[in-house]
């Protein structure tokens, strides 16, 4: 059974020369009791998708079932068994925890008591129980999150959709919110989740779906998009231009040949699917040939590397490349 | 792939009567105890209406000539018309202030009524224009005005009143949901009032403006709104002037109340559901 899906969904803002087609067209199915992480840069249509999904955007063309109920014909009864929590923390800054919770268990349709009831459950099950009674005002940005996603949680939703949960979190904040996203994974809900950063998808979903200018470009597992990407790699800078040569021939024996060089900057770049056991083992070798290293490390790919990988561009370079063919054109 | 087209608009999610109640109030509450909270939202309700009071009954009555009236007498209901008008600003940076942070959002998320989130602000805002203007009244007994036509058209005049302060909140609601930003709202979304509440009979007598202004200020609603409470108080008025508004001022209220209300509220419920599906 598939908690989710969307067939050839279209959103286009604006009209005439000015229409920027959003989404153009996402294929999207997430079987119930997985996480599918939807990764893109700024502006890929994550959002976008996002809230046609949840009812607040009608598409302009295809359909979505959530919890077996189509977005368009059945809003009310998708709302009823969704959670949604969006990147801007969406609560109410002069209410105190508990109320906010009240209020959203009241809008869910709770009774009062059952409202204060969930409220007091899920601020124990946050560790916000201490701040329960003081204003938002007062809140640090990781507790308005952990408080937004108790919000989202208020009637065991079937799907919960997470849009960017951790954007301008600070890392350990970042770190305390996955933990509590993985505690509901543990449960078995069935999460959408976006996100710009590659590991965040790795860290939480069971398949990551990549988006970009409103379309899907690739899909898997983290494992299969990583293998397609190529994994972990070592970047090795060398002291001088003329040892580049010597420590290429090193690099392709270790590597079978996979080596890449760059003249301009004294980079050599070679996979590796060892990880640190690679990186002494190379640093091994280069030393055994007598190669001076000015810098040495192990990448892990993000999310360029899938663009560069899948493009061939840099995710950055993308909006301004869009806005100079824009402007070219117009 | 199949690409079925779908109809643009969302098909009408229908809730009962009992619900959209109950989500209304509970919106309601979330209005006025979040708002109570809000030291600006405190000073405009409980400090703003005393100074004003007290300010024009003690420091400008003295000054201000309205020749053959007793200026305090006068001067009380334009002030409360004034304070009803300005019922635009917590409707309208509430509304944009709920956007701007994507509450708006996460509240259409929700297995709500929709209309709960506009009747929430009227009615909240509503409660609160009505403790606003209990404590004005209350303050115009202390420096000498009352009311002189009986207790009935006494709660005409408050309801009348009100009845502005409902119009008004329509008129900030589509502000509100307009321009986006609580700044804005807060600034240019509210200077307006202030030639439209000033070009009025609200502190002076018209007859002293120039002949334009004086045409503008008859056929001000607020002047039609401060005539109909002077008269329904029993308070002194302006007897010069021969515009239909001013010879009919309860009626003009009355009418032009129901003008406003007509024409913001489907603006503003139509702004509401244009910004949702953004």
């Amino acid at each position: 059974m598939n908690a989710i899906t969307a067939e050839g969904l279209v959103k286009t803002f604006g009209s005439g020369e000015k229409a920027v087609k959003a989404v153009g067209g996402v294929d999207l199915v997430v079987p119930e009791g997985t996480v599918v992480g939807l990764l893109g840069p700024n502006g890929a249509g994550k959002t976008t998708t996002v809230r046609m999904l949840t009812t607040l955007l009608a598409p302009d063309a295809g359909r979505a079932v959530v919890a077996g109920h189509d977005v368009v014909r059945e809003p009310q009864a998708v709302r009823s068994k969704i959670g949604l929590s969006g990147q801007y923390a969406a609560v109410d800054e002069n209410l105190t925890g508990r109320e906010n919770l009240w209020l959203f268990g009241r809008l869910y349709q709770l009774s009062s008591k059952e409202a204060s009831k969930r409220a007091a459950e899920l601020l124990e099950q946050f560790n916000l129980a201490d701040a329960a009674d003081r204003t938002l005002k007062t809140y640090s940005g990781g507790m308005r999150r952990r408080l937004d996603l108790a919000g989202s949680l208020i009637v065991h939703p079937q799907v919960l959709f997470l849009d960017e949960p951790t954007t301008g979190l600070d890392p350990s904040s970042r770190l305390d919110l996955w933990d509590v996203i993985r505690e509901r994974v543990a449960e078995g809900s069935t999460i959408l989740l976006t996100t710009q950063y590659l590991e965040e998808a790795d860290a939480l979903a069971d398949n990551i779906v990549v988006i970009d200018h409103g379309v899907i470009i690739a899909q898997g597992t983290a494992d299969q998009l990583k293998a397609q990407i190529g994994g972990e790699r070592i970047e090795v800078i060398v002291h001088e231009p003329e040892a580049l040569g010597k420590a290429e021939q090193v690099l392709n024996v270790g590597s079978g040949g996979q080596c890449v060089r760059d003249d301009h900057t004294r980079k050599l770049t070679v996979p590796t699917h060892t990880g640190s056991k690679g990186l002494m083992q190379v640093i091994r070798d280069l030393d055994e040939a007598g190669v001076g290293i000015d810098d040495i490390a192990l990448r892990r790919p993000t999310l360029d590397d899938v663009f560069v990988k899948l493009t061939g561009r840099h995710a950055e370079d993308d909006d301004t490349q869009a806005e100079t063919a824009q402007g070219s054109a117009s | 792939m199949t690409t079925d087209v779908m109809p643009t608009a969302a098909a009408p999610s229908r809730v009962g009567f009992n619900q959209a109640f109950t989500d209304a109030m509970t919106i309601t509450w979330r209005n006025i105890r979040a708002g109570w909270r809000v030291p600006d939202n405190q000073i405009y309700m409980f400090i703003q209406p005393i100074m004003f009071v007290l300010l024009f009954a003690y420091v400008f009555g003295g000054a201000i000539n309205v020749p053959g009236v007793d200026y305090v007498d006068f001067l009380m209901a334009g002030i409360f018309v004034q304070t009803m008008a300005f019922a635009c600003a917590p409707a309208s940076v509430g509304l944009a202030d709920d956007m701007q942070k994507g509450l708006i959002d996460r509240f259409r998320s929700l297995p709500m009524a929709r209309s709960a989130v506009i009747a929430g602000r009227v009615i909240a805002d509503l409660v609160n224009q009505f403790i606003v203007l209990v404590i004005m009244i209350v303050c115009g007994f202390i420096v000498g005005w009352t009311f002189h036509n009986g207790f009935g058209q006494f709660l005409a005049a408050v309801g009348l009143l009100m009845l502005f302060a409902f119009a008004m909140l329509w008129v900030g609601a589509f502000i509100g949901l307009s321009v986006g930003s609580p700044q804005v709202a807060a600034s240019a979304g509210l200077i307006w009032l202030f030639p439209v509440v000033f070009m009025s009979n609200v502190f002076v007598d018209p007859s002293t403006m120039p002949a334009v202004v004086q045409a503008i200020a008859e056929w001000n609603p607020v002047s039609a709104i401060a005539s109909g409470a002077r008269e329904l108080f029993g308070n002194q008025s302006l007897v010069q002037s021969d515009a239909w508004p001013m010879q009919h001022s309860v009626v003009a209220a009355l009418l032009w109340c129901l003008l406003i209300v007509a024409v913001f509220a489907p603006l503003a419920v139509r702004k509401y559901k244009k910004a949702a599906s953004k």
